[in-house]
């Protein structure tokens, strides 16, 4: 068995933040585990604009900021195995991973950073009833088509959620020469940017239908149509409302779920509502040296943010290999009145006040709120916010101060004031 | 005229009405803030899109290499541009920032590209 201090499995913008991370807090034993033939993860992909305004304070590419970190981690000469899938991360960490090149190998670590992306769910999640013609692709299956491989999976399309995948794939498939028929949403709001919905749907004419959804797939060899049905407040169906679209392509953007089943085979505690691991400040598990960060812990909007949650955990995990021991006590943050999760899930209950981020969603549109931080039920931090939405990540900055005033609570509460 | 859009400076997202029958004088309401004034006259004066596609390349270790332009381009363009990209072939090496195809359509921005491929 071959033993590393810090094993990384995955080398995504999360994987490659953390590494550079660890490298600059001292940690020179370093190994990244990636699966494809190249570093970047999905970035590689997302050959559209838009990426890295807070990293970077420019617009870049998915490609261009994969680069940059890429660049940082071949600078400081960490190791990387391409093509190497991890199968096994056992709760002592040990690692195991197969590649063509090296065979299975099992690695020792010291400490392992769960980096593994999120995935998308398909069809079979969300149970569209009707024939299993050709056709069906999720967003970002399409968009690896399109993109990487230079295949257009269709010419007459229909998109199924208007998350952002979902808005980017319809302007692509447009520029391409697919004619995109509707962009088809479960809810009455979109969970996409607005930027997007503007950029991808209004400049190509191209319809967005709200409380609407897909009730059959029609096609044996190949799709043929989809039929659509405006839904009731309880979201379901209403059968007057069906009707055809003919098409030869329905793309799925129906959410995004963060990879863990490697967490569950070491014995990670998962949260049920970001279907990522349960963290504390530290970005540490229950598992004593395991770490999770990027969208495998909670599915992020902006990629900026993902690498900024991984440079903590790089720099976590350097710590705990230097013997930074966690202390057992944990405080659980609960999460009311509308805030839907928030990460870290868990605080230490030690004497370590240092500031500290928050992330977190709300499960609904709501207009005039204010977040609040409650320390046994009194307020430590507030925000006002003239709106928040599920579709955007709010970001809690507390300092030092309000964070020894949290960690030493019987009780830890984020919140939502609503009204004036 | 009378167009209806929606603001996309921030997540509030604001339904604009812009009248710009008086080109001198164009007025914006629904806005909360004035970003929404900017926003509205820009896009229906100038309206302009950054546009990214992917072009062949060849003998490298991947077959499409992605690009952008590298500034926003006059929105009328945008299918213009795309079109010029068909009949790109770049050659393996190919790295961040180099021409892929110079001055679009002569409105003075190229196509860059915007990832590394080596040579096999």
């Amino acid at each position: 068995m071959i033993k590393v201090n810090l094993v990384i499995v995955g080398g995504g913008p999360a994987g490659l933040a953390a590494a550079k991370s660890a490298y600059d807090a001292g940690e020179r034993d370093i190994l990244i585990l990636e699966r494809e033939a190249e570093l970047g993860g999905i970035l590689n992909q997302c050959i559209h604009n838009g990426f890295g305004l807070h990293t970077f304070k420019e617009e870049l590419t998915g490609p261009e900021y994969a680069s940059r970190y890429i660049d940082e981690v071949v600078k400081r000469g960490i190791t990387y195995k391409l093509n190497a899938t991890v199968i096994d991360v056992s709760n002592n960490k040990t690692v195991t991973y197969v590649s063509a090149q090296d065979g299975l190998v099992q690695v020792q670590a010291k400490a392992v950073i769960l980096a593994c992306g999120c995935r998308e769910r398909p069809r079979g999640a969300i149970n569209i009833a009707g024939m299993r013609g050709a056709g069906v692709f999720s967003a970002g299956t399409a968009q690896k088509l399109v993109n990487i491989d230079g295949y257009l999976p269709g010419k007459e399309v229909v998109i199924l959620g208007s998350g952002d995948i979902g808005l980017i794939m319809a302007r692509r498939m447009t520029f391409e020469g697919a004619h995109v028929q509707a962009v088809v949403e479960l809810m009455p709001f979109s969970s996409g940017l607005n930027r997007n919905i503007v950029q991808c749907l209004n400049d190509f004419d191209i319809p967005l239908y709200f409380s609407h959804t897909v009730v059959n797939i029609k096609g044996r060899e190949r799709v043929e149509g989809v039929v659509i049905a405006q839904v009731d407040d309880r979201l379901q169906p209403i059968k007057e409302t069906e009707r055809f679209i003919p098409c030869d392509t329905l793309l799925l953007s129906v959410g995004l779920l963060p990879e863990n089943e490697l967490a569950k085979n070491a014995e990670v505690q998962l949260s049920p509502t970001t279907g990522g691991a349960v963290v504390d400040e530290n970005l540490m598990t229950n598992v004593e040296g395991v770490f999770e960060c990027g969208n495998v812990l909670h599915v992020h909007d902006l990629v900026d943010f993902v690498s900024a949650e991984s440079e903590n955990a790089g720099v976590r995990a350097a710590d705990y290999i230097n013997g930074v021991t966690p202390c057992r006590e944990k405080t659980v943050i609960s999460c009311t009145n509308g805030v839907r999760y928030c990460v870290p899930t868990v605080l230490n209950r030690d004497e370590v006040y240092a500031p500290q981020s928050f992330k977190m969603r709300v499960a609904n549109v709501f207009k005039k709120v204010e977040l609040a931080v409650l320390a046994d039920g009194v307020k430590v931090y507030g925000r006002k916010r003239p709106v928040v939405a599920p579709g955007e990540m709010e970001n809690i900055n507390l300092t030092a101060e309000q964070m020894k005033m949290l960690k030493q609570a019987k009780s830890v509460e984020i919140t939502l004031i609503k009204g004036e | 005229m009378s167009r209806e859009m929606i603001c996309i400076n921030c997540p509030m997202g604001c339904r604009l009405t812009v009248d710009d029958a008086d080109k001198a004088n164009i007025t914006v309401t629904g806005n909360t803030c004035p970003r929404g004034v900017t926003y509205a006259v820009n896009e229906v004066t100038a309206p302009k899109r950054m546009v990214t596609g992917s072009v062949k390349v060849q003998g490298g270790t991947i077959p499409m290499v992605s690009v952008k332009t590298r500034e926003a381009i006059p929105k009328e363009l945008i299918f213009k541009s795309l079109e010029l990209l068909k009949n790109v072939t770049l050659t393996a090496p190919v790295h961040i920032g180099d021409v892929a195809a110079a001055d679009i359509c002569g409105c003075g921005v190229d196509f860059i590209v915007t990832k590394n491929v080596d040579r096999v």
